[in-house]
């Protein structure tokens, strides 16, 4: 029942507690529910426990920590093979339910065509159905036939590695430095999916462990701290080369 | 209804004969296909409920936290480690900073009835300002007409007593 203007970072909420004064859009006085937040009525229900964020102007979400992820329509997760089962592919990408993956749906795949992929391979790819009844699909293309950046990774080398859904969201958000920062220091590539794996690839194993290193170790840390950390690890990386 | 009676039906006894076997099939066919139909349209799946006022929703539910949160692209890569990543992210990333400077745009800038509204003052007093002088002259004599004019109709819808004849 608490009111969430004021210092709204410090009030926990729980499942069942009502979030009041939600502030609407002007224009078409609605406001957007998050996840973790459900109407109920005229109301706002929390349906997670944890942090209340608003966004300017009218969006709203709780922040909850988690690991285990839910499928949701158009996201881009990481999933690894796990069977060819006749034209689709069975892709473990966390959730309740192993995900399917249509051989058609890589770019320029053809019937007579069929992408290269293999049992433990790792993709990239949007949700394209997350339904709570139903199993979820992927697609490795876009609206237009393009993969765009979507398809099989890894395959020269790299690791997989995984986190809480937070770190993912903390890293992806736009103004977290950690991957810009890290990225001046050391060539390195990475994919993050949105259910909480990240795959690092960098030109040498030690410089892969360090990025996974700092990268688990961030996620209760502060930009500054961030920022400092990455100086840190810079220091220490010019003197061992 | 018209149109029934003016198809010509066989009658039982042509339908009855061999070489007539095929037609008598659809026939049948077509009849049944018309039953079922009305038996579906009898009871339609229609709940005899009062109509429900459904109210317009006050807010939009958003499952997904990618879009809730401004989020960059999730294939990053740095320092040439993967070049085509790079192009990719650049793209997408440069997209994602297209829109958002579209929002700001949208929300500062005046809409569209605002606009004419002000092109309508604006193209008035510009108007003013390139008139001649016999031409604004002319304007004036044309609103004092107008005004005239308007008061003289007001003057004649006013009720009139009638002559009371001695």
């Amino acid at each position: 029942m608490a009111d969430h203007v004021g210092d709204a970072s410090k009030i926990v909420y729980m499942p069942g507690d009502f979030v009041e004064n939600v502030k609407v859009s002007e224009k078409t006085s609605k406001a957007i529910l998050g996840p973790g937040l459900k109407q109920d009525g005229d109301t706002v229900m929390v349906t997670k426990p944890g942090l209340l964020r608003h966004k300017e102007p009218n969006i709203y979400w709780i922040d909850c920590h988690s690991r285990r992820y839910v499928p949701v329509r158009g996201e881009s997760v990481i999933g690894i093979v796990c069977a060819k089962a006749g034209d689709v592919f069975r892709v473990d990408i966390g959730g309740s339910e192993q995900a399917s993956l249509s051989y058609l749906s890589f770019e320029s795949a053809t019937k007579r065509n069929r992408p290269d992929v293999k049992v433990g391979d790792i993709v990239y790819a949007k949700l394209l159905v997350a339904n709570k009844d139903m199993e979820p699909e992927l697609v490795c293309i876009d609206s237009t036939g393009r993969s765009s950046g979507m398809g099989v990774i890894g395959r020269n080398g790299g690791f997989l590695y995984k986190c809480s859904l937070n770190l993912i969201r903390k890293i992806l958000s736009t103004n977290c430095p950690l991957l810009s920062r890290l990225g001046k220091q050391i060539p390195f590539e990475t994919t993050v999916g949105m259910n909480g794996l990240i795959y690092v690839r960098a030109r040498t194993t030690v410089q892969t462990i360090t990025i996974i290193n700092a990268i688990a170790a961030s996620e209760y840390m502060d930009n500054d701290q961030i920022i400092s950390m990455c100086k840190k690890l810079a220091d220490t990386f010019t003197m061992v080369q | 209804m018209a149109g029934d009676e003016s198809k010509s039906t066989l009658s039982n006894n042509v339908l009855q004969m061999k070489f007539m076997k095929r037609s008598a099939l659809r026939i049948e066919k077509e009849k049944s296909a018309e039953e079922r139909k009305q038996i579906i349209d009898d009871e339609h799946w229609v709940l005899d409920l009062p109509p429900v006022n459904k109210k317009e929703d006050k807010y939009i539910l958003e499952p997904s936290y990618e879009r809730c949160l401004d989020m960059v692209y999730g294939r990053m890569s740095f320092q040439q480690c993967n070049p085509e990543v790079e192009k990719l992210m650049k793209i997408n990333n440069n997209r994602l900073g297209l829109e958002e400077a579209e929002r700001k745009e949208a929300e500062n800038s005046v809409d569209d009835e605002e606009m004419a509204r002000r092109y309508k003052s604006l193209s008035d007093h510009i108007a003013k300002k390139f008139a001649t002088k016999r031409e604004k002259r002319k304007k004036i004599v044309q609103e004092e007409e107008a005004s005239s004019i308007a008061a003289s109709e007001k003057e004649k819808r006013k009720f009139m007593k009638p002559d009371v004849d001695g």
